[in-house]
């Protein structure tokens, strides 16, 4: 029964971001919406699904092993799809009258199935209904790396306590830094570096900022922002600009490709054909979960941001850790910052982590908090803008703008507790005052 | 910054008439106190009354006990005022360096740095210098001018972009005293304009309803669009800064699908652009048409009488900033949270939706994407620096409109970018933000301190009343 745990977790007011405000019982919002969604796809999938087969191709022709392409047909999935998902809803239902919260299982499988419908049928309505599901799936990787290295930023300075709403401009003066230095060295490695210590420059002040000063952290990460945006852009100006053979001309970062494993086919490429900035991202995600889960440092940490007076009590340094864990961020936001300009393209422009860095927070949230999911949600959101870019060039019955809106909406469903209530570290957005 | 800076909400602050309003409010309890408002109406100010007035909250020290706390320097050199100064001071000054290192006349002086040092002082003071000019004279006062017009120009061209902060800027403001940190104005202006500017070429109505209705559309379409996020937050527990900036995308993307269909589209155009307004739907200009100042600006200055009006003397401002001082006790009180936030909300979009009414009403008269400009983000930070109270954010308005106005004179006439501006805003806030920081680079004395001995560097780590509040508030 979840009516009671979530009236006493929801009782700590929200300062986190994310942190729920509201102690309201909210046991049939799952079957409410699950249905709803159901609906939806049973009249748009199912009946208005286009009359013809889709086909998802595996793998190039090119590839060392070559899958056959999957041929289906919209009416049959969409149908199926549909009815499924109104069964699942049922069940939830069922469940909820019957005082159980409705299984994550269930919303996974749901979620999966919408998926499936929904590609089916958009794919089936364009133009061309044939699309490449391997690129879909790489590009959706790499759309992702940054927001994953913002998102693991987030969670380490959150985990601690502190809210960085700044990922966007660690990221952007570590795509600035990155440029610059990998320009004037003539080495991307240097412009990897560079990017890192920009990073580094943007959490000290955050750091300096809000646990030093106290002032309010949501404040402060607005304002770094705005900052950086303006810092970068007058620069950009100023002197990128102006020669930007020399300032603004960095070598990209080459392309590792691991012998045998990259030919598997559909994920080989995704895990074993990426720059060093892509695998670095697999090896932060893994050493920041094991670190935050079973490492003494990870257990200060933890307890620093739940409950920083008991982690005092216990000898710990509050603020120092803190400090150390938003200077650590930096350092992650900022070479996420280099992939914009050493692997996305070859060269910085105004503001061109575009709002990324907000995308990766509500990805924080969405994986509420734990790196492993925060993982996942950055994928889910890089595959829902890949998505709309690949939508986009098959020539889709849905306007454009729609599919672009489509990463947004579902950040705005993410957030409103699709997937169950995510909590906030307990202090999280608290300066901690010794005494 | 927080609800706690304000004055406090006794009902016998303020001034008389509006004081013995709200006692009256208060019924029984409050009759010895509003005896005390009227007593006082026309004679001199109660203590507790002029403490509430004054710029600073005194620190809680009998000021008797203390002679230096009497003394008007110590209190020139405590107060948020001096602060304030020093930092747009601070800002302009670490701006003005950014300038002169950038600046190509400076880079090739530099070379020859150790034979000649002043020719690179001297080149980075001119580069900065003239860059400054250029903006005071674009946004002030065009000493070059040759009429009187020419010469003020400039200021109305400041009040005109600053008419768009102002509303956006108090719906910020207002949705930060309950609470919530309400990044959206973006998007609730971009709904707003839409809304607005619809009913502005789509209906053909008479002069002065047809204009009442596109304002009244304009906040309508903020409001909704912000009172979305207001249901959200209360119903779901989602947080307000994730959902505004979401909604800010999705704003850009539906107006972008809204200009490409007919119903928004300007006939026999391609680009996302829409018809002209009808010269019904527009703001009549103040003063003439030589300045390009429109009534938006007086809606503005009714938008913060109402605003201050609202916070300080209606029972609902008194709901919204209960709920942003502390929820949990708000809610014990038996004030509606859902309530306030989704009421802060609305309101809050219906200012900002006033901004966009200001941009299509006003100065661009069609509905592009590109309608909001900044200005939602500026807004941001003119509610900060304003420490969101209305007054403060209308100052603040006016100040970054004049950044604003100025900044693209200089642009055009010294070639130093506009983003200058932006560098210079934040660094304002960050600086307004944390007095102690101030404080310990000018080495002024910390208000509260004993002896002048403990002043400076070793007090800026003390934690102040206002800072450690404004933690909650977000």
């Amino acid at each position: 029964m979840s009516t009671a745990t979530t009236a006493t977790t929801a009782g700590t007011p929200g300062t986190g971001i994310g942190g729920t405000g509201t102690a309201s019982v909210r046991s049939w919002k799952n079957p409410i919406i699950l249905s709803v969604v159901a609906l939806v796809s049973l009249v748009v999938f199912a009946l208005g699904a286009p009359g013809n087969s889709v086909t998802f191709r595996l793998s190039q022709s090119s590839d060392a092993i070559v899958l056959p392409s999957i041929v289906v047909s919209a009416p049959i999935v969409g149908w199926s799809c549909a009815l499924a998902m109104l069964a699942l809803a049922a069940i939830a239902v069922l469940l909820t009258r019957a005082a159980v919260r409705t299984p994550t299982w269930l919303i996974a499988v749901f979620a999966l199935l919408f998926l499936v419908a929904f590609l089916t049928w958009v794919v089936g309505s364009a133009r061309t209904p044939n699309v490449a599901l391997y690129g879909l799936l790489a590009g959706s990787v790499t759309l992702a790396v940054p927001l994953i290295f913002g998102s693991l930023s987030g969670v380490l300075c959150e985990r601690s306590g502190v809210v960085n709403i700044a990922i966007e401009g660690q990221l952007l003066f570590g795509a600035f830094a990155a440029a610059v230095a990998g320009s004037l060295s003539g080495s991307a490695f240097i412009g990897l570096l560079a990017a890192a210590v920009a990073g580094v420059l943007v959490s000290l002040v955050l750091a300096i900022f809000s646990i030093r000063y106290l002032v309010n952290q949501v404040i402060v990460g607005v304002v770094l922002n705005v900052l950086v945006s303006g810092l970068t852009g007058f620069l950009f100006s100023a002197v990128l600009s102006e020669d930007s053979q020399r300032w603004n001309s960095p070598p990209r970062l080459p392309v590792i490709r691991i012998p045998i494993l990259a030919d598997i086919p559909v994920i080989g490429p995704i895990l074993f054909e990426q720059t060093i900035v892509g695998y670095l991202m697999y090896i932060a995600v893994a050493v920041v979960y094991v670190a935050l889960y079973h490492s003494r440092w990870g257990l200060r940490t933890r307890a620093v941001g739940e409950h920083p007076k008991a982690a005092d009590t216990l000898g710990v340094n509050v603020n120092r850790m803190r400090f150390m864990n938003v200077l650590l961020a930096g350092v992650v936001a900022g070479i996420g910052g280099a992939f914009f300009t050493l692997v996305a393209v070859s060269g910085f422009g105004r503001d061109m982590t575009a709002g990324q860095g907000y995308i990766a927070l509500a990805a924080l949230i969405f994986g509420r908090w734990n790196p492993i999911g925060a993982f996942f949600a950055a994928l889910l959101f890089g595959f829902a803008t890949n998505l709309s870019n690949v939508l986009s060039l098959l020539g889709t019955p849905v306007p454009d703008q729609f599919l672009r809106m489509l990463p947004y909406v579902v950040t705005v469903f993410a957030v409103a507790g699709l997937v169950g209530r995510s909590r906030a570290p307990g202090a999280s957005g608290i300066p901690y005052i010794k005494g | 910054m927080s609800p706690q800076d304000e004055n406090p909400p006794a009902p016998a602050s303020g001034n008389s008439a509006s004081s013995r309003r709200a006692a009256r409010e208060n019924s029984e309890q409050d009759e010895r106190r509003v005896q005390e408002a009227t007593e006082t109406a026309d004679g001199e100010l109660p203590p507790p009354a002029a403490e509430a007035t004054a710029p600073v909250p005194e620190p809680e020290t009998d000021p008797e006990s203390d002679p230096q706390e009497r003394s008007l320097l110590y209190r020139v050199m405590t107060g948020s005022a001096l602060v304030a100064f020093l930092s747009v001071v601070l800002s302009l000054i670490l701006g003005g360096i950014l300038i002169a290192v950038t600046d190509p006349e400076v880079a090739r002086a530099s070379s020859y740095f150790f034979t000649r040092p002043l020719d690179t002082l001297s080149a980075a003071w001119s580069a900065a210098s003239n860059a400054y000019v250029a903006l005071f004279q674009g946004s002030v006062i065009n000493v070059r001018g040759t009429s009187f017009t020419s010469v003020i120009y400039p200021l109305t061209q400041t009040l005109t972009v600053a008419t768009p902060l102002i509303c956006a800027g108090l719906g910020v403001a207002l949705a930060f005293r309950a609470g919530l940190f309400n990044i959206g104005a973006q998007g609730q202006i971009l709904i707003g304009a839409t809304f607005a500017a619809w009913v502005g070429f789509t209906l053909h109505l008479p002069a002065g309803v047809h204009l009442l209705l596109v304002v009244l559309a304009g906040m309508v379409g903020g409001a909704v669009w912000a009172g979305l996020v207001g249901v959200l937050k209360a119903r779901t527990g989602a947080h307000e800064v994730i959902l505004t900036i979401m909604f800010n995308y999705i704003a850009t993307n539906l107006v972008l699908y809204f200009l490409s269909t007919p119903a928004f589209q300007r006939p026999g155009s391609t680009n996302p652009i829409s018809p002209q307004l009808d010269s019904t739907a527009v703001y009549p200009l103040l003063l003439g048409s030589a300045f390009r100042l429109h009534w938006g600006f007086v809606v503005a200055v009714v938008a913060t009488v109402f605003v201050w009006w609202l916070l300080n003397r209606s029972t609902v401002g008194f709901e919204l900033r209960a709920v942003g001082a502390n929820a949990s006790a708000a809610r014990t009180a038996g004030i509606s949270v859902s309530r306030g936030y989704i009421l802060a909300m609305a309101i809050a979009g219906a200012l900002a939706g006033l901004a966009g009414v200001a941009q299509v009403s006003g100065t661009e008269q069609v509905l592009t994407s590109g309608v909001a400009a900044s200005f939602g983000f500026d807004a941001i930070t003119v509610a900060l620096l304003g420490r969101s109270s209305p007054w403060g954010t209308f100052a603040a308005g006016v100040l970054f409109g004049a950044f604003r106005a100025g900044g693209v004179t200089m642009q055009a006439s010294t070639g130093t970018s506009i983003d200058i501006v932006l560098v210079v805003q934040s660094l304002i806030v960050l600086f307004i933000a944390a007095p102690p920081l101030v404080r310990a680079l000018f080495r002024l004395p910390v208000p509260g301190a004993e002896s002048t001995g403990k002043r400076g560097k070793k007090n800026k780590g003390t934690p102040t009343r206002t800072p450690a509040s404004t933690g909650a508030a977000a």
